[in-house]
């Protein structure tokens, strides 16, 4: 298959008092053109800076990425200047941000904001950057887009910013569109809509799509494949439809455990995977999750586990045959995780 | 707009009319008074007369109301000390404190946004540090003592510049004449005001740079220098506008303090010769002159607020 993006070792930290830490340690995988992948995991595990890497944004925020390749359609990226990766910034990747209320420039118009992001990359006339904006608004499913333009952020809906940064995401057509938890400031009903904007966006235009989330609902609406990560690492890859049949990592089953569902009981208690994320100042040696799997071992505490293919999935985990072999990794309850397809 | 602006006269004229009540009943409770600062060797009897006509023996209230009975209809009498009104003294002083004011101000706005700007780019090095240095220097060395010093450099030691005076004016004007008077007076008032618009611009940008919108903007392919003067500086200028309101005021003191050093016939010297003199009449029509001055600015920093901030809608 065609492969848009390869993430390959990926490294990438921050200058802390006590030395760098590593965000992301390590990371890799890769996204075929069309397609939409999540990342999946907690707050912390290093999945908006894995995304903020690829953008070279992390840069700007005192972050280094200090190894690992980047290919974006064959091209590598870690190693372009700053004027080549700005004119890919925008134009052939763009992203869109956690919180619209805030990510809009509040003392511009948004037709301003949007016809901007066109002129940044093309040489166009401000009328007809104007013009395209209008197309844009319409397209993101803005209605009266010429009032609309002339509108200041803070007189928009937050559903509404995040369709304006969706246009501006698209207004140079992307290959590639990075969402980092795009609906996670937005109410059910529309985060609903977004959703489905981004899917029909996509089947339009056969732009892959790099979905952050730390909501694995959101994830199983949406993904061909999940990446999960956990403390800077993957811990899993899989196809939506497998690892919701059937987790390989214990951590992929604690979040789908963590999921309410719709047919279970009232009363009882949402699973929770007990303790919380470690700071990345004090990674546990051994596998990262070891301090919190209830399957642990000795091993599992001093030497950590790869990532390694299991047939079409992949998955850094010491004692995953055991563990399926002995059902330990079934999500209890009849029918799995009640998530429609 | 009409009814902002209605409502904005309406605290001025509520403003004014304290400020008069404060100064007139302090002025006139001060010791001594118009009689103390005639000749020693006058009689008691000379100094009874000049009180009387005066009209310093009725009661202070009555005078108050008396003086602002005039002053509403633009009458704010005439001066104890030159027995000219009270506004041609004004007129005549004020476009030299305007002068030295508007200078001072255009420079500090330019300057200190300039700077502030480029220690928060620069943040941590050694531009940053230099500037920060400066400013604190700046504050801190009191505006008298500086301009001693300069007078004695530039006047006394190099003889550069004139060290007071306000150059000649009129038929015999020459703009060199004019411009070497303004320099070390406008220097000292922009060491009053120019170290906080730099600090104020830093830290005001220092916080916009890390906004959300910065990043989007990146994200959008923008160039660094559009990310710095267009989104962010645009953001950043919000609050130094207010901080340039509050700024005037402080220009003016400064103005007084600057003009008595440098000889420089403004309205700062004015009023030190009107309380030197006990002329009540022409301290009433400084006060009333400079509190409007001040009202005025602070509407126009407040319709300029409304202008580059979008999510102000008082206008």
């Amino acid at each position: 298959m065609d492969k848009i993006l390869e993430v390959k070792s990926l490294v990438t930290g921050y200058q802390g008092k006590e030395g760098f830490v590593r965000a992301v340690d390590g990371v890799s995988f890769d996204i075929n053109r069309g397609e939409t992948i999540c990342i999946v995991g907690e707050s912390g595990s290093g999945k908006s800076v894995t995304s903020m890497s690829i953008m070279r944004l992390v840069e700007y925020e005192n972050g280094r990425i200090i190894d690992g390749e980047i290919k974006f359609n064959g091209e590598e990226l870690t190693t372009k200047n700053t004027e080549e990766m700005r004119r890919i910034r925008g134009s052939k990747i763009s992203m869109i941000f956690q919180e619209p209320l805030t990510a809009l420039n509040p003392v511009f118009t948004i037709g301003k904001q949007i016809s901007e992001a066109i002129l940044f990359h093309h040489s166009l006339g401000k009328k007809e950057a104007w013009q395209r904006a209008e197309e844009l608004v319409r397209l993101v499913g803005i209605s009266d887009p010429q009032a609309r333009l002339k509108q200041y952020p803070h007189e928009l809906s937050g559903g509404m910013r995040q369709r304006v940064m969706i246009a501006i995401a698209l207004a140079s057509e992307p290959d590639l569109l990075i969402a980092d938890e795009p609906t996670t400031a937005l109410d059910v009903t529309i985060e609903a809509q977004i959703l489905e904007l981004l899917r029909k966006l996509r089947q339009e235009r056969n732009m892959s799509i790099l979905l952050i989330t730390h909501d694995i609902g959101v994830a199983a609406e949406m993904a061909d494949r999940i990446i999960i990560m956990y403390a800077g690492k993957v811990m899993e890859i899989a196809n939506t439809k497998d690892i919701f049949d059937q987790p390989f990592h214990p951590y992929s089953k604690g979040l789908l455990e963590s999921v309410p569902k719709m047919n279970g009981e009232r009363g009882v208690p949402l699973k929770s995977i007990k303790g919380s994320i470690p700071s990345l100042n004090e990674i546990p040696s051994g596998c990262r999750f070891s301090p919190r799997c209830p399957f642990a071992t000795d091993k599992c505490h001093t030497e950590e586990p790869l990532l390694e293919m299991r047939g079409d999935r992949q998955v850094a985990c010491w004692h995953v045959d055991y563990l399926i072999e002995n059902n330990l990794l079934q999500i209890e309850e009849e029918g799995g995780v009640s998530i429609e397809f | 707009m009409l009814r902002f602006l209605l409502n904005r006269l309406g605290q001025s004229v509520v403003l004014l009319l304290i400020v008069t009540v404060i100064t007139f009943f302090l002025i006139n409770l001060a010791p001594g008074g118009p009689a103390s600062t005639m000749r020693m060797e006058a009689s008691p009897e000379e100094r009874q007369a000049m009180i009387e006509k005066l009209g310093l023996d009725q009661p202070i209230y009555v005078r108050y109301i008396d003086w602002i009975t005039h002053a509403v209809q633009g009458d704010l009498g005439i001066s104890f000390t030159s027995s000219e009104p009270v506004i041609q003294r004004i007129s005549e002083r004020l476009p030299y404190t305007i002068e030295l004011t508007v200078f001072t101000i255009v420079i500090s706005v330019i300057v200190g946004i300039l700077l502030g700007v480029l220690s928060a780019i620069k943040r941590g090095k050694a531009q940053d540090h230099i500037i920060n240095f400066m400013s604190v220097i700046g504050l801190s060395v009191p505006a008298f003592w500086l301009g001693l010093m300069l007078i004695l450099l530039f006047s006394i030691t190099l003889g550069w510049l004139p060290s007071s005076g306000v150059g000649s004016r009129g038929a015999d004007f020459d703009l060199w004449g004019w411009i070497s008077h303004l320099i070390l007076p406008v220097l000292i008032l922009t060491t009053t005001v120019l170290p906080n618009i730099v600090r104020f611009t830093r830290s005001s940008m220092l916080e916009v740079i890390s906004q959300n919108y910065i990043r989007t903007v990146r994200a959008k392919g923008a160039k660094e220098s559009i990310v710095l003067y267009v989104h962010a500086l645009r953001n950043a200028l919000i609050p130094v506008v207010t901080i340039i309101g509050v700024l005037i005021p402080r220009l003016l003191s400064g103005a007084v303090i600057t003009e008595a050093i440098f000889g420089w016939t403004g309205i700062g010297t004015l009023i030190i010769e009107a309380a030197r003199g006990r002329d009540y009449p022409l301290v009433m029509g400084v006060t009333v002159m400079i509190t409007i001055v001040v009202v005025v600015c602070n509407l126009f920093v407040d319709l300029v607020y409304s202008r580059i901030d979008p999510r102000v809608k008082n206008v």
